[in-house]
């Protein structure tokens, strides 16, 4: 059995990290999107509700190494992240989330945006005829009843971003306590041989990744339930 | 068009829409119920919508003198003082059946609420119902109550109701229809009720306003405007008129009612309303015969005197005679194309009503 | 009217009969080192012409090929960037003894896209004026490894550690210096040689003795031990013409 060295445990400890960021995130970023994609009748859904699909086909390394020159030092984005003092975002904790924030986009809208559509506009006028204003209908009953796409969201998002690779690779540096995530260390591990370490890592991640899918969706089972 | 008219509901809209056009203008009265009523396809679910600020159509609304819509206002749903009573409940099914009737109460002032939750819950009889969990597990008439209820209790100043029994079976609506006619007497807010069931319409409005595609083609008091055979409701297969009427005396021995109205007496089976109550009775076209001599030895009990006051042909072996009983009461009767002529039936002429049966519409 | 239709049978006859002569003409299936990739087309294009034998180029990492090769990869010679994974599948009877030799000497190059920004001796590396050195990671590739010894001799392995970031191969370590994520990285001198001259940025040649010699190797493996493409191609490699192309793109020769 190979044991597991401070800087294994690292990767894990910074995968966790980047993938509950990444989740909050998404959902901040997820939500509004998803509903207003559900809702548009503009010609130019089409072309948004694409470019949110995107990532579903674009092989990770050139979405990554697209935002590696979006946000270098002539990229559009890095001349802003300099101009505002916040520096570069390649090679640091924030890079990697925004990589996975767009890489996991399509996980977290396409399940929400199926659950606004299903809803349906008939709950929300009659809520309207009850007096609920616009952000009172969408808390008070959009909300709740899109539940389970929300959880579907929080699933798919979390773990896809803890099995990302070719975006971390792109723009991580693979810089231990910053960068170095799980696939990562899991990658060197498999190139460098040391097959011990490696299996210990990935056998862990498989563990754990079905660990965290079977709770969520044991306890989405007994949510739905309680719902119905 | 934007002129306001107090102590009145005015609608004026206009709405393209992919499959056909409204054009609807219409007002009606601020109290009793007021039916919206056309085939299918007509626009009335369209209006009703058009009222509630959930169809955004040009045109202008006025209540009771206040702008809900007109060219520069235009009042977002949830700040019209309305209830909608959808075709299909429309529960909320993430909330139980008390935070469902809660759901609007909750978001009006304390200071507005009128109907308080114990009187809905009584006039609709939800007390077994409210402390159910789960509004899947209530039946589709109680589903539909608990909406009723859930409209009322935001106190609402109008009362919209979508075909609020179409989606029920025969069963259903019968358990509904006493609580419909209990809030048409009780509550003192309009209420704009959408149907294409004549019967519905019969027994629950005062006002009628007609439409076709997409058109208000007549509105007017129910009785009047059904009677009026330039218009498609007298040429439906129950098309009839309706007579209000005061129970006068019951006779217990053969256990009937008779009930008087300035053109003469019914009898019908006993009612339970107490002498004096008001009754709203139906007659069907096709249950009145006429007679131009008072017949003798016929086992129909209602024979009343009336005037042919328009003749109108129906078909190829159908006629509809208006009848005056009196300046304000109308019977419908249909007959066949043979019976007027062997009869020599002409307007004016003085003639008796023979009335098969009666409907007692509350 | 009578059409002429080409049937399918007729196609796939064609199509047969091309497949027969490219295997009479011999094909070579090579894995090659992706610092290598230029300098191995030029040699491919000049072989084909003057053998007639065609060649099918992978490029990747020496140590996925190597694993690869392991598992019943289906390539006939293996162009390493380093002497190690060549040695390795001699030892265990997956390369036929004998059959390797260095091709080419790495040349480690401390880069910039900037010119004018490494000096002619290195110096910038001990300023500290950057804030991301590039290198590919030295467990995996042979160039990382050299840059690592590099640093170590300079005595700045310790003090560049919160600067370094890690590719996993040198073409990574180029992309993150290209896009000018990083100021500075250790790179091979062929990735950015073209024609025998440097075109872009500014760089420093590191010296050979500050490095052990990246020998990349090339050697021809068991399963194409009989297949006479196989041979002519590596003879070809270490032939006059193929040595001034690898010369050209900054390789050394021992």
């Amino acid at each position: 059995m190979a044991t597991l060295d401070p800087a294994d445990l690292h990767a894990v400890w910074l995968t966790l990290k980047l993938a509950s960021v990444t989740t909050c995130l998404l959902l901040l970023i997820a939500t509004p999107l998803a509903w207003w994609l559900a809702h548009s009748r503009k010609w130019y859904k089409g072309p948004v509700a694409a470019v949110v699909a995107l990532p579903l086909v674009l092989p990770p390394t050139v979405l990554g190494f697209y935002l590696l020159l979006l946000m270098g030092p002539h990229g559009a984005v890095g001349e802003l992240t300099t101009a505002l003092g916040l520096g570069r975002l390649p090679f640091t904790f924030y890079g990697l989330v925004i990589g996975s924030v767009f890489f996991s986009m399509p996980f977290a809208v396409q399940p929400i945006q199926n659950a606004f559509e299903a809803i349906g506009r008939r709950p929300l006028e009659v809520a309207a005829t009850l007096r609920a204003g616009a952000w009172d209908r969408f808390v008070s009953v959009a909300l709740p009843l899109a539940r389970p796409g929300f959880l579907t969201a929080i699933i798919l998002a979390f773990a896809h971003t803890v099995g990302e690779f070719g975006v971390v690779l792109m723009l991580g540096g693979n810089i231990p306590g910053e960068t170095r995530v799980l696939s990562v260390a899991i990658y060197s591990h498999v190139e460098a041989m040391e097959y011990g370490a490696a299996h210990f890592l990935a056998g862990g991640m498989v563990l754990f990744s079905f660990v965290v899918l079977l709770g969520l969706y044991l306890a989405g089972g007994k949510l739905s339930k309680v719902t119905r | 068009m934007s002129e306001k008219h107090v102590s009145e509901i005015r609608a004026h809209f206009t709405l393209q829409l992919e499959s056909f056009a409204l054009d609807a203008t219409f007002s009606a009265p601020v109290v009793g119920v007021t039916a919206l009523f056309g085939p299918s396809g007509s626009g009335k679910t369209t209006l009703l919508r058009c009222i509630a600020g959930l169809e955004r159509a040009a045109g202008s609304l006025y209540m009771n003198g206040e702008v809900w819509q007109d060219d520069t206002i235009f009042m977002p749903t949830h700040r019209r003082p309305l209830g909608y009573v959808f075709q299909e409940a429309s529960l909320f099914p993430h909330l139980s059946v008390r935070a469902n009737l809660e759901y609007g109460f909750k978001r009006i002032p304390p200071s507005e609420r009128r109907v308080p939750l114990e009187q809905v819950v009584e006039w609709l009889g939800l007390e077994r119902l409210i402390e159910r969990g789960d509004p899947a597990k209530l039946s589709g008439g109680e589903r539909q109550r608990v909406a009723i209820g859930r409209a009322l209790l935001t106190s609402p100043r109008l009362l919209l109701m979508d075909e609020p029994l179409a989606a029920l079976d025969t069963n259903s609506k019968q358990d509904i229809l006493p609580y419909l006619e209990r809030l048409h007497r009780e509550l003192n807010i309009p209420v704009l009720y959408v149907s294409h069931a004549l019967d519905e319409v019969a027994r629950l409005a005062d006002h009628l306003v007609l439409l076709q595609q997409g058109r208000v083609i007549a509105s007017g008091a129910l009785g009047e405007t059904l009677a009026r055979l330039d218009l498609p409701t007298a040429h439906l297969d129950d098309a009839g008129a309706v007579i209000m009427a005061a129970v006068a005396q019951h006779d217990e021995a053969y256990h009937l009612t008779r009930l008087d109205f300035s053109g003469g007496s019914l009898w019908v089976g006993q009612v339970k309303q107490p002498p004096g109550s008001r009754v709203r009775a139906r007659v069907l076209a096709r249950d009145v015969s006429i007679a131009t001599v008072m017949p003798h030895g016929s086992s129909i009990t209602n024979i009343l005197n009336a005037r042919i006051a328009e003749i109108r042909d129906e078909g190829p072996d159908k006629v509809m005679v208006r009848l005056m009983l009196s300046e304000s009461h109308v019977l419908l009767s249909r007959i066949t194309r043979r019976s007027r002529d062997l009869l020599n039936l002409t307007v004016g002429m003085d003639v008796f009503a023979q009335i098969k049966s009666v409907a007692l519409m509350s | 009217m009578k059409s002429f239709k080409l049937s399918p049978w007729s196609l796939m006859g064609a199509l047969l009969a091309t497949m027969a002569q490219a295997a009479n003409a011999g094909e070579v299936n090579a894995a090659v080192a992706a610092n290598f990739t230029e300098p191995v087309k030029q040699i491919v294009e000049l072989f084909q012409k003057e053998s007639g034998h065609t060649v099918k180029l992978s490029f990747g990492s020496s140590g996925k090929f190597t694993s690869q090769i392991k598992e019943g990869a289906p390539f006939d010679v293996l162009l390493a960037a380093d002497e190690k994974n060549p040695k390795m599948l001699e030892q265990e009877g997956l390369a036929v003894e004998g059959s390797r030799f260095v091709y080419a000497l790495g040349k480690l190059v401390l880069w910039s896209a900037q010119p004018g920004y490494v000096d002619d001796k290195g110096t910038v590396l001990g300023k500290g004026s950057y804030n991301k050195l590039a290198i590919a990671d030295p467990k995996l590739a042979p160039y990382g490894f050299a840059a690592q010894e590099t640093l170590q001799k300079l005595e700045l392995w310790d003090k560049v550690q919160s600067k370094l970031v890690t590719g996993e191969s040198i073409t990574q370590a180029y992309q993150f210096a290209a896009t000018g994520n990083a100021e500075l990285a250790f790179i091979a001198l062929s990735q950015i040689t073209k024609d025998g001259k440097v075109t872009e940025g500014s760089w420093w040649i590191v010296p050979a003795h500050m490095y052990s010699p990246i020998k990349q190797s090339a050697v021809q493996l068991t399963a194409a031990k009989d297949k006479a493409a196989a041979q002519a191609f590596l003879a070809f490699l270490k032939g006059e013409k193929a040595v001034a192309i690898i010369r050209s793109f900054g390789y050394e020769l021992p």
